[in-house]
């Protein structure tokens, strides 16, 4: 429903001050994290703030030569992809089997996966982890940040499955298709949106995730969340050096959203609004 | 093999979430739970000692920093979500018309979303530095008073909420903004013949067939914003001097910092059933409300 009524002059203005004002608040943490990746300690330090810099790239040189930063992209990569693949192929199957068949007491326990404190499952998985000698492995962080992705692809997928109609399958069946090859065949092949957009955000929250890393990394699995947090160190901050490593660490993921804003904004509101 | 699949397909499809559900998940908040009637500290040495409820009662009773971190829960949630609330539902009215570069601006809103929290935390950081940060100089252009913002006490946990408000009223509003898309048009026409001024129709007409829509979108936000950790551990650590510390940061400081697993897990019992009254209470609300 859009109003069509006609509006008054003053009215349409503070619509547009009010829609303006918004904007601005809401990016300007982004342009600011930006402008100081750019600057010199001097100029982040300078009272009133400025507008222009002139350190360059010196701050990212700077982040990848103090740091391994690319071995914790490389970390942080790794885990994101391997968690939503396999919150994907555990998932999945799961969401079409609550939809079609109701089974609304597993997708009960999906919901109270989201409402559990992730803290909860960590105390015991740290301790199982220490005792196997698995802190500091791959395997450790692809299992925790799948408590993300997976209980998320079915939360978003449910929905999803349950509006593709029902004839469609039965149709598949007639033609021979078993149940199996029917939800391969068919199931998957017209679920391209909502699956782009599960894999999508739960890559993002992998990559964002920063508690279960933070406990469940050692040296050789840090990832940035947990990088940029070290960064923070003892001494006086070098602000340039973190606002350029956060930069990096957040670029991708905007660059991302950008791409595929129109899955996301369906992921990111499910739940809430049917369709 | 295919033909006994099919057979079973109703277990078999989602068997192997279950299974992680069962060995992640359940097996997990069980094995805390047992870990919570027990004084232990990781050691290898000292096997568990089994304390009954002693966990919950010292909490309960006895621990101070237990009840304050209660309290400053429910305030950041209460004012971090009643502020999206408000802005949220404000933002999907001004973005609810028709005007160019729309669907970029509106693009655009997804990112305090999808930025990686802790990255988001260091840039607030470095603007609510009381001498070079920007807030600071944003209210003297204005002539208000500086603020010591994360840096004191009183203004800490406030100023972590304004965080969360930017990280999330841009989610209430895309929620509220399909709602608003999807309401029928003759409310509207019918308000335009009795000639209701546009705030007349927003609150007699917009708002109340808007409110369940709103109603799921306060419960999403609160459940997360009870739980609400990376934000507040990147810029404070609960600081300073506990003046940010919630549940979550409490729990995790317990069992993560001290490695007094007892007492954490206990917390984590109890925070948990917290933040399940709370999503019943308010489902509860919501219900009350649309009937």
């Amino acid at each position: 429903m859009n109003e069509r009524r006609k509006t008054h002059p003053a009215v349409n203005a503070l619509y547009i001050v009010g829609l303006v004002a918004f904007f601005l608040v809401f990016m300007f943490p982004f342009i600011w994290m930006i402008l100081s990746s750019f600057k010199t300690q001097a100029e982040i330090m300078s009272i009133p703030p400025r507008w222009t810099f002139t350190a360059g790239l010196k701050n990212y040189v700077e982040v990848f030569k103090g740091q391994e930063f690319g071995a914790y992209m490389a970390n942080s990569f790794v885990i994101a992809v391997g968690s939503t693949l396999a919150g994907l192929v555990l998932g999945l199957p799961a969401a079409y089997s609550i939809a079609r068949n109701k089974q609304a007491s597993l997708g009960f326990t999906i919901l109270v996966a989201r409402i559990v404190p992730g803290i909860t499952f960590l105390i015991p998985w740290f301790m199982i982890f220490t005792r196997m000698h698995l802190v500091d492995t791959l395997t450790a962080l692809i299992l925790s940040h799948m408590l993300v992705t997976m209980p998320f692809v079915v939360w978003v997928m449910v929905p999803f499955f349950e509006a593709i109609p029902n004839e469609l399958i039965e149709a598949a069946r007639v033609d021979g298709c078993t149940e199996q090859s029917a939800f391969i065949r068919i199931v998957l092949m017209i679920s391209g949106p909502g699956i782009i957009t599960s894999s999508i955000l739960a890559f993002i929250f992998s990559w964002n995730n920063f508690m279960f890393s933070q406990i469940l990394t050692g040296k050789h699995t840090k990832t940035l969340p947990v990088a940029i947090f070290n960064f923070l160190g003892y001494s006086e901050i070098n602000w340039g050096g973190l606002m350029a490593a956060a930069v990096i660490i957040t670029l991708p993921v905007l660059i991302l959203a950008l791409i595929t804003q129109k899955y996301i904004v369906r992921g990111l509101t499910a739940g809430a609004v049917k369709g | 093999m295919s033909r006994w699949l099919e057979k079973h397909l109703k277990w078999a499809f989602p068997l192997p979430a279950v299974i992680f559900i069962v060995v992640m998940m359940a097996f997990p908040i069980l094995y805390t739970l047992r870990i919570s009637a027990t004084e232990w500290s990781m050691s290898a040495i000292l096997a568990p000692k089994f304390v009954g409820l002693a966990n919950y009662t010292k909490l309960l009773t006895s621990d101070h920093r237990f009840w304050a971190a209660v309290w400053r829960t429910f305030y950041f949630t209460v004012v971090a979500v009643a502020g999206e609330t408000f802005l949220g539902v404000a933002l999907a009215m001004l973005l609810n018309r028709d005007f160019p570069g729309k669907n970029f601006m509106k693009t655009l809103f997804l990112l305090p979303m999808v930025a990686t929290p802790v990255a988001v935390g260091m840039v607030w950081m470095l603007m609510f530095e009381p001498t070079i940060g920007f807030m600071n100089y944003f209210l003297k252009l204005v002539h208000l008073p500086p603020q010591l913002w994360i840096a004191s006490q009183k203004a800490a946990l406030p100023s972590l909420a304004m965080v969360d408000i930017w990280q999330w009223t841009p989610m209430i509003a895309l929620i509220a903004l399909a709602g608003l898309v999807s309401l029928p048009a003759d409310p509207f026409e019918a308000a335009e013949v009795d000639g209701a001024t546009s705030w007349q129709v927003f609150w007699h007409v917009t708002l109340p067939m808007l409110r369940p829509t709103i109603g799921v979108a306060v419960i999403l936000r609160s459940i997360d914003a009870l739980k609400t950790f990376d934000i507040i551990y990147a810029m404070t650590q609960g600081g300073p001097n506990y003046s940010t510390e919630t549940l979550n940061l409490y729990g995790y400081t317990l069992g993560f910092s001290y490695f007094e697993m007892g007492p954490a897990s206990a917390l984590l019992m109890i925070f948990f059933a917290i933040v399940l009254g709370v999503v019943i209470a308010l489902n509860w609300a919501r219900k009350g409300v649309t009937a």
